[in-house]
């Protein structure tokens, strides 16, 4: 009996643990446990504004994927996006960067076209706008009085 | 030139120690890597250092989320960037909190227990006589200690870091009025991956090194109960001081 009751603490102990630790890194972390799920696209922007590799993507302000790298190319930022498989994007759509709040962290939000046609797994989403430069916007309202 | 020669004895005592500390570890992961495999004896060391800490580990854990979400919120409210309260309790709770408060209060909990008892062990000459019958000593006292406390930490850190962020919940959202959303929401919105398995990293690490130096004490004790005594003190103090002298190598390493 002693020593199934310790046998039933450990493994109580490492259930524990495990759930825990499953609750940290999926619920927080956002570790895909199922990896592959969904599609990607890639954007070219000028300017990538600290978009990181798990960063949000949203349309009309919901989220429809992540980041999955962001990388140079031809002095240009080239980020790959992973899309959930039920979400089209059309092929005129717009990719841009925004801030949440003023200093919040960095997403991409992307703004459905008309198009008929679709970007097609692996295509490129062609038309992209950098973000918002805060100091650009404030030394031009300071200093040149627009 | 007698003060000279001082100083050479007291290098060559601390290159010694140094090197006695580092077979003994080298030791010990050989004989853990090697069959025979004591699977109940560690069994044992899991519920001792793991299972039996879990209370502990509980109640530093919800107080230690409580006065961060306490703190955190009127550090905050200067900038009204109450909304951040969840992450930053999160962050800091799972990259530094977790991981160091957990180990020193295993530490003191488990990690005094281990040297007294190897210490006591050593000063009444089983250790030698498991060596009279021909057995590994290491296999049986000190590998189930060092398995078991590569595999308690990072469980009891897991469990820290989620008691600590409910109870910051319960202070910052229940008390203070942040709202659930908010809170948990940009949570998961500032937590990466990286800052959970850097929290990881930290508590395995620290449970390599709280059984070694733990060990080490209690297998080189001095004889008598004073001796067992001022190991178990030194243990316990040598393992609380590594355990932040390496969390700070730790954190500039993976920052």
């Amino acid at each position: 009996m002693k020593r199934l009751n310790t046998e039933f603490a450990v493994g109580l102990f490492v259930l524990a643990g495990i759930l825990c630790l499953g609750y940290l890194s999926i619920k927080l972390g956002r570790m895909e446990i199922l990896g592959g799920k969904g599609y990607e696209v890639y954007a070219i922007f000028s300017n990538t504004g600290g978009i990181k590799t798990g960063s949000a993507v949203v349309l009309a302000g919901v989220e429809i994927g992540r980041v999955k790298s962001v990388s140079l190319e031809n002095y240009q930022a080239k980020i790959t996006l992973t899309l959930q498989p039920e979400v089209k994007i059309q092929e005129d759509a717009v990719a841009t960067i925004k801030t949440r709040g003023l200093v919040g962290e960095k997403y991409i939000e992307i703004i459905p076209g008309g198009s008929n046609e679709y970007v097609p797994p692996g295509g490129r989403i062609r038309e992209t706008q950098p973000p918002v430069d805060l100091e650009d916007l404030i030394s031009k309202i300071l200093f040149e009085k627009i | 030139m007698n003060w000279i020669s001082q100083i050479g004895v007291i290098t060559l005592f601390s290159i010694e120690r140094i090197g006695r500390m580092g077979l003994f570890l080298v030791r010990a992961f050989l004989c853990a890597i090697t069959p025979p495999f004591k699977s109940s004896w560690m069994l044992k060391q899991v519920w001792f250092i793991g299972s039996q800490s879990t209370l502990v580990i509980f109640l530093t854990g919800a107080f230690s989320g409580m006065v961060l979400g306490l703190q955190g919120f009127y550090t905050l409210n200067r900038f009204g960037s109450v909304a951040l309260l969840g992450p930053m309790v999160a962050l800091s709770l799972i990259k530094e909190l977790g991981p160091v408060l957990s180990a020193l209060m295993v530490t003191g909990r488990a990690g005094s227990a281990i040297t007294a008892e190897i210490g006591i062990m050593r000063t009444t000459e089983q250790i030698d006589a498991i060596e009279l019958m021909g057995l590994n000593p290491f296999r049986y006292l000190i590998v189930p200690k060092l398995i078991a406390g590569i595999i308690a930490l990072p469980l009891l850190t897991a469990i820290f870091d989620v008691v600590g962020i409910f109870g910051g919940y319960l202070i910052g959202g229940k008390l203070l009025g942040v709202g659930e959303g908010t809170y948990f929401g940009e949570m998961a919105a500032y937590v990466r991956i990286q800052d959970i398995l850097e929290g990881i990293y930290k508590s395995l690490s620290f449970g390599i090194l709280m059984t070694w130096v733990c060990c080490y004490k209690g297998y080189y004790a001095g004889f008598g109960a004073e001796g067992v005594s001022k190991a178990t003190t030194q243990a316990v103090v040598l393992s609380s001081v590594l355990i932040l002298f390496w969390d700070y190598i730790m954190t500039s390493l993976l920052f």
